[in-house]
Order: C-alpha cells, then structure tokens, then sequence
C-alpha cells in the first residue's frame, strides 16, 4: 500500500473511508436498495393495481411451472450462450492479429477501427441490421439482384438466429479488447523459448499462448454474456415473437401488465441464473489453467 | 489467411454503419433497395423537427449532469481506492463497480420499483441522472484508477514538503496532471448515458431522451430517412469525440512522460 | 559547534501495525555536517528520514529540529527539504516553475524570486535551462532540478532520499562529487539515506549504520570502515575476511595466522573461549621473491586468482585452515600474477585484525 503524506495507520483509516462514503452510500441507496427492494417485491402479490404485501412464493412457483416463463428464461440462456461463444470465437483471432501481427506504433489506430461502429447509437445499429435482413433488405436485394433467389429470404429476420446474429455484432468489441490486452501482456520471449524447445508453431499456440490468454477469454466471455441476459432491444426489434428474451418478458410485466411482484420475480430468477452461469464460468476456467500448470 | 479474415471482420463491423449515409442521402422514405437518387431534405427536416431537438436537449442535460456526478463520485472512489487502506475497502469497492456486471434491465427495474411503486415518485429527468449517474461511476472509477496509479505519490509529497496545504496540493499538482483522466472519465460517462436506451425507457416520465425518441420512431417508418440522417451525423460526431478522447489520452501519456501502450479504454 | 545539535531525535519508535520500524533512535546530526544513514532494504533508514521531513508519524519520542520542538508539525511547516528518490519533478509545470514551486507565497517581490530560480538553477549547473518543459530532461538534469528546488528555499537541513540510484554508474559518480561540492558551497546540513556503503564512504562526514530498525554503528566513515562494532557491520561495509579464533587468557590463536598476543588486536579484550578474526583484503599482502614480512608471516597455497587489471584478487588457503581468505594486490609493472595452486607466503599485521565476538 503506498502510504499518502503525512499520514499514521489510524489517519489512512479515516481519509479511506471519508472518501469511499459519498460513492458508497450513492451506490448503497441507488443500487444495494433498490435490488434488496426487487427482491421482497418478488414475494409480494399484484392484482391490478393493488400490491398485496403478503408473503408469497406465486411468483417464483408461476415462474417454473407455467411454460412461458421457462420457454423465455431458457431461451434468453440459450441466445446469450450462443452470442457469447461466436462472438468470442470470432473475435480471438482479430485480437490475435492486432496483437501479434500489427506494428506497436499502428495498434492504437486498429483498436480505434474496431471500436468505432460501436459508438454509433445501439438502437440505430439494431435497426441497420433490421435493414440488411429484411424483406426488401440489403441481402435480399443483392441476391434477388445477381439471380441467386426469386423471392426474398423471410427467414433472416424476425427470429431467434437474428438475434444472434445482432448481438453478435453488438458485442464484438467488448470480447476483441480484453483478449487484446491479455494477449498484449504475454512476454514473446516465452513464444520464443517454447520455439527453442522444439514447439511447433501449432503446439507454441495450444501450450503457450492460448493458457496465457485465457484470462483475457474469460473476461470476454463475461463481459458478453452477462449483459446479453438482459438485452431488450435487439429482440424487440429483430427478434419477431420466437425470439424474445427475458428482459422483454420483465418490461411486460412491469408496464404492460401491471404485474410488478412478476416482473421483479422474472429480474430475480433471471439475476440469480447469470451469476450462476458467470460463476460457473469463472470456476470452471480456474479449474482448466490449475490443470495445465 | 488470418488477415483476410480480419479484414472480412472488419466489413461485418462496418457492413451495417455503410448503410446510415446511404439512406440518410436516399430520396425515399422506404429503408430499402433499390436506391432513389439523392436528397438533403432529411437532414433539413433535421433541423425543424420540435420534438427530436426537445429530447437530443434532454438528452445532453441528463448525460451532462450524469458524466459530471459520475466523474466526481468516481474521483472520491478511485483516490480512496488507490491510496487508502480501509477496512471493508474491496466490498465498497465491489459495490461500487458492481453495475458493470448487472445487466441494465436489473438496474432498471430495481430504480422503477424503488421510486414508483415503493416511494411513489414521479418520474422525471432527474430520477434518469441519478440511474445514469449509477451505471456511468464505474466507468469513471476505472478510468480514473488508472490516472491516480500512474501519479507519482511522491510528486504529493513533493507539494506538499515545498509548502503546500493539503487542499493546494490537490489544486496544483493532483488535478493537473489526473485532468486527462477526468476528462476522460467524463467524455466515456457522457457517451453511455447519451446512448443509453433500457433504464430510460424505464425511468423517464412525458420528457423523453434521444434514444427513447429515436425508439418511437422506429415504429413509424415514415420518419425513418431523418433517423438516417441524425445517425449519420452522430457517426460523425462520435467519431469526433473518440478522436478528441484518444488525442487526450496520448497528451495525458506523454505528460506523465510514459511509453504509448496503445490500447484506450 | 558550540550550540545544541541541529537535529536532536530521542527515543524514536515507529510501529506499522504490528511491524516494528524504528526501535529508540537516539541521533544527534550538526549543522553543516553531510550525515549518511546507510543500511539494507527495509533497515528503517528512509522511515526516519521520513520522519525528520515530516511525512511519518513516530509513535513515540521526539524530534528536534534547530532546538524547536518538531513531533507533531507536518511536513509543509517544517525547515526541511527533501530530494526524492524519483525526483517528483512536476511534470507539468517547466523548469523554473519546478524550482520557484517552494517560493510561491515567499514573501520576496518577484524578481527577487526570479533571482534566486536563475542562481538556484547556475548552481546545479543548470543555468538557461529554466523555460524548458520538465518532460524533456535527463535523469542526471531531473536531479538538479530536484536539488535547485528544495535548494532555493534555503533550508536548515536537506533530506536525500537515495538520490542517486536512478542513475548509471557514471553519472553517479559524478553526482558524488558534485553533491559533496554544492554542500560545502551552501554550508546547509545533508543527511544521505542510501544502501550503497561506497557512495556513504565517499560522501558523508558521519555514517550511522542501520539494521532492523536500529542504529547499529555511527561513525566516521574511515573508523567504520577501520573499526566496525560487529561482524554484521563489516560485512555490510566493503569485503572482511572472517577467520575462527580462541581467546586463551592474554592470547589469541587465529586459525591460519598463528597465536598472537591480545593485546595487539583491536574488538573484544578480554574473555575466554572462541571468536572470530576479520581482516580487510588490502590490510594482508603476497610476499614475492626475495621481499620479507615487516611483521608477521603466514603460509599457504593460492587457490583462485581473479584478476582486475589494475588490481589481482587472490584467494590464498592457509596452512591450518579451511576456508580462503581473500587478499587484494595492486598490479605493478613487471610483478607476475601468480598461478592457482602456487604457494603464497601472506604478510599480515595483528593491528589490522578486529576481533568480534
């Protein structure tokens, strides 16, 4: 710990804490609050507009039983899965090429390309993709266009794979950067040294540079997984009625139906499933990098 | 091999952002091929749109109040952090930063139930700053980590042996050289919460934001070449912006008088 | 110095948590004097030179600094000033405002202000270099700046925080030099923290050796050298052969040297039972064909030769003892450097064997 000027233990102690207060109770108040509030909500019952605020475990029993709700949270699992394992695949090896591949003076300028469609407005880059799939979209007009099809495709929207096709997108920089950056931290002296050993350039990837980048693949698994869970937009507008998530199921619930304790139900099981998938994950790759070690 | 398919991925990345000028110069009001020949008339009717200009306004209040609250939440949470040992430290911490892991609907939902339905608050621009404000600290907080771990805590002292009070300490040597972290922090903060859609949606009561605007109009395709159009000029603009951001970040770095690593973000 | 010391500390404790730093240090530093405190990493010498500038609490004991009472005044209101181990050039401000950082709510008018940057900055040798941008120096020119700035507020004592170790070999013996210049030119007090026992030799009038958060020995640097207190003292300074011995009643018998009388000997006088011998490389010598021992004699055979160029380091194996002792030759002209294995006759005196228990 680096001390700051001037200061004994009990002084560091005090100015800590002084500091971390107003960040803390805000986050406290607007966070820690509001999601223990969710929580007893979600045992509470709703008819109409009265809150009945009687212990219940309706919800959660309605939740499991009734097969919409179990349809849409595996559904919202099964699509976020997917977008998480393709865009990290796809994603491993552009942050592979920047890092091993481009000049270090030239780095900064690719991560900047990459990064870029994405600070156009998330709604307007959904509603793009809304343009290529559609009926009278890109791809349907480029390929009724050069004779491929007569009519347009109708199975490239309004389903499940647009949905992940869209997040895929969405989320492409988010998995890219940290895999660059814990490609970036590997010593190449050590790609040498495994060279020098007698490691083919196949076996210096699989026993070198994959285990050291593994932290970087978690992370990015991560960072799009836990998000997607709860993206609205992209199966609002892409995913037609057998592609929406559990996020579009909770916004029902709570402005359509007027059934809040449901609604915070839903944000409870589908809160409790991701961290148990994140938690998951991140075991399961402490297992695997203990094993290789 | 490999550089082929990064370039392939490169025109996934763009594929869809080519079409925004496309269609923002299209005469026609149909999101679709076959081209019309060209016109400027959307971005005119850019300019005399009432409601678009209300709520790209409510949108830069809300996203200029949140990234300025987040900014100096996140310089309280990120000094503490990095220079004070405290005890509870990683759990406040933890706290702190734990809206980067929740998906957005969670924060959303929570905030509706808090102010609606337990204290009954009416909802309003202020109660969408205070959401935002939650959701932008850690980003600040990350930032600015990194901005006060890179300071030399001995350039504190150093103030501080030559004369200085705590607080001109912090005037004459913390604040000058962390500011390429602030406005760092702040230009991120200001970028999330101006495009942030799902907690607005949420929170915001009749005076709606640009990403909520833009939402209702995805419903009426008739107004869809001015999406277009204001899309197009966002492109250019956060491209202006990151360009801003990068070139603040490079003039940070050879201030602190370290090595370009590359990455931002 | 007639008057009481400049710097009086008494009993000085300091505790990390349950960690000990300083353990009673009692110091009295003069004005005018160069001090070095000199130790190993995690000795406690930056921790009280911390606490002198003001940055440390002790937990108990005093510091007086010019006979006023300084414990408790922090480190902005004391009559110190510190060159810090990375210098803490600010970045963003250009050399003259660096150096003129202290003076800011100096009294002076401005151009006297002005005067004293430019005179600060001709002293460090760094004269016309006041509007250029501090991002731009050198190692060796930061460090200038870092002595021109605490410099220019003429304080009572200046604090270095090992100054030097930043720099290449070159640079900081030429920094030696010129440190031991600007401080008999200012006349101002120097207390040195460093682990480097050559640059303590070089540099300060007194040394205080530290270990453990204790002032193990202070001295002169050449009685230090010449009559260190303990074993682990000579050790930390330069190279001591370390042979075993037995005290028997008014004699010594050194494993090697031979029995001499006790009284010959510096360290420990009196007692029984075994101890060890130490002696300096340079203080022993080979005798070539035809020369004699002005004193005493030992014999042995040349085990390792390690050669220097102007100097040959021989590792000689005397007879009736097991390990090498090390013994350091100046080179001259037309002498042979001896063969490993050849046999060595050591010329040695009993003056220059410290005794330590």
């Amino acid at each position: 710990m680096v001390t700051s000027p001037g200061d004994a233990v009990e002084d560091q102690t005090k100015r800590g804490l002084t500091l971390i207060a107003p960040p803390f109770a805000y986050a406290l108040a607007l966070l820690a609050g509001p999601l223990m509030a969710v929580l007893i909500f979600s045992f509470w019952s709703q008819d109409y507009l009265t809150i009945d605020r009687s212990f219940t475990l309706k919800n959660y029993a309605e939740a499991v039983t009734d097969p919409i709700y179990r349809v849409i949270l595996g559904r919202s699992l099964l699509i976020s899965g997917a977008v998480t394992a393709i865009t990290v695949l796809l994603a491993f090896p552009v942050a592979y090429y920047v890092s091993f591949h481009v000049k270090p003076s030239r780095k900064s300028l690719w991560l900047f390309l990459i990064t870029i469609p994405f600070w156009t407005s998330y709604l307007l880059r959904i509603f793009l993709w809304k343009v290529m799939l559609g009926f009278n979209g890109v791809i349907n007009s480029a390929l009724t266009g050069i004779g491929v099809i007569d009519e347009p495709l109708t199975f490239l929207l309004y389903n499940a794979n647009a949905v992940v096709l869209t997040l895929s997108h969405a989320f492409a920089p988010f998995a890219i950067l940290p895999i660059f950056v814990a490609l970036e931290k590997i010593d190449r002296s050590l790609l040498e040294a495994a060279r020098d050993l007698g490691a083919n350039a196949m076996e210096t990837f699989f026993r070198v540079t994959l285990p050291l980048a593994a932290p970087g693949v978690v992370a990015a698994l991560l960072i799009v997984f836990i998000p997607t869970v709860g993206d609205y937009v992209t199966p609002a507008q892409v995913g037609g009625p057998g592609g929406l998530m559990i996020a579009n199921m909770i916004q029902t619930q709570f402005l359509a139906l007027n059934n809040a304790p449901m609604g915070a139900a839903l944000a409870v099981l589908a809160m409790a499933a991701v961290t148990v998938i994140a938690v998951a994950i991140v075991w399961l790759s402490r297992r695997l990098s203990g094993g290789a070690r | 091999m490999l550089r082929l398919y990064v370039w392939l991925f490169l025109m996934f990345l763009y594929g869809p952002i080519l079409l925004l000028p496309v269609f923002a110069f299209n005469d026609g009001t149909i999101i679709a091929f076959p081209l019309q020949g060209i016109t400027t008339q959307w971005f005119g009717k850019l300019t005399t749109n009432s409601e678009l200009h209300s709520a790209l306004g409510n949108s830069l209040l809300v996203a200029g109040a949140s990234s300025a609250l987040s900014v100096l939440l996140g310089l309280a949470a990120a000094r503490a952090g990095v220079r004070y040992a405290f005890p509870g430290k990683a759990g406040m911490l933890g706290l702190i930063m734990l809206p980067l892991v929740l998906p957005e609907i969670i924060v959303a939902v929570s905030l509706l139930v808090v102010a609606v339905q337990l204290f009954g608050l009416s909802l309003s621009l202020w109660t969408l700053v205070a959401a935002h404000t939650l959701i932008c600290t850690p980003f600040a907080v990350a930032i600015l980590n990194a901005s006060f771990q890179a300071l030399d805590p001995a350039l504190e002292e150093a103030a501080i042996d030559l004369g200085c009070s705590r607080a001109e300490t912090f005037r004459l040597v913390t604040l000058p050289l962390i500011m390429p972290g602030i406005i760092a922090a702040a230009l991120i903060s200001f970028t999330i919460s101006l495009d942030e859609f799902i907690i607005a949606f949420f929170l915001t009561g009749s005076e709606t934001t640009l990403p909520v605007y833009i939402w209702s109009l995805l419903r009426f395709p008739r107004e869809l070449p001015v999406i277009m159009a204001l899309g197009t000029i966002l492109v250019i603009l956060s491209i202006l912006i990151l360009t801003l951001a990068e070139w603040n970040r490079r003039r940070g770095l050879a201030r602190a008088g370290a090595k370009d690593t590359g990455g931002f973000l | 110095m007639t008057d009481a010391p400049l710097i009086r500390l008494r009993g000085l404790q300091k505790y990390y948590g349950d960690y000990h730093a300083l353990r009673g240090i009692d110091l009295d530093i003069d004005a005018g004097e160069f001090f070095s405190l000199l130790g190993p990493s995690g000795c406690g010498k930056t921790t009280l030179l911390r606490v002198i500038a003001g940055f440390e609490d002790v937990s108990e004991g005093t510091v007086l600094l010019a006979g006023e009472e300084m414990t408790r005044v922090p480190a902005n209101k004391r009559p110190t000033n510190m060159v810090f181990q990375s210098y803490a050039i600010f970045p963003h401000l250009t050399v003259a405002q660096n150096v003129a950082f202290g003076l800011r709510k100096h009294p002076d008018p401005q151009a006297e202000k002005d005067r004293r940057v430019a005179e600060a900055l001709d002293m460090v040798g760094l004269g016309g270099y006041g509007a250029r941008a501090s991002g731009a120096l050198s190692g060796g020119q930061r460090q200038r700046v870092a002595l021109a700035r605490a410099l220019v507020l003429r304080p009572k004592v200046l604090l270095l925080d090992e100054p030097l170790s930043a720099l290449d070999k070159k640079m900081r013996e030429q920094m030696q030099v010129e440190l031991i210049r600007l401080q008999r030119q200012v006349g101002i007090t120097f207390i040195l923290v460093t682990h480097d026992q050559e640059e303590a030799l070089v540099m300060s009038d007194r040394i205080a050796v530290m270990f453990d958060g204790e002032i193990a020995q202070m001295a002169e640097a050449e009685d230090l050298y010449r009559r260190p207190v303990s074993r682990r003292v000579a050790e930390f300074i330069g190279v001591m052969n370390f042979l075993p011995a037995k005290l028997t009643g008014t004699d010594v018998e050194i494993a090697g040297l031979g029995l001499v009388p006790l009284e010959a000997l510096q360290g420990v006088a009196d007692g029984d039972g075994a101890v060890t011998a130490g002696l300096r490389p340079e203080t022993a010598t080979l005798l070539f064909d035809g020369q004699t021992a002005p004193d005493q004699e030992a014999q042995g055979a040349i085990a390792e030769v390690i050669y220097y160029g102007d100097m040959t380091y021989y590792d000689v194996r005397l007879d009736g003892s097991e390990k090498p002792i090390r013994i350091s030759m100046r080179n001259v002209f037309g002498r042979p450097v001896l063969d490993i294995g050849a046999p060595a006759r050591v010329s040695w005196s009993p003056g220059a064997v410290t005794l330590f228990r």
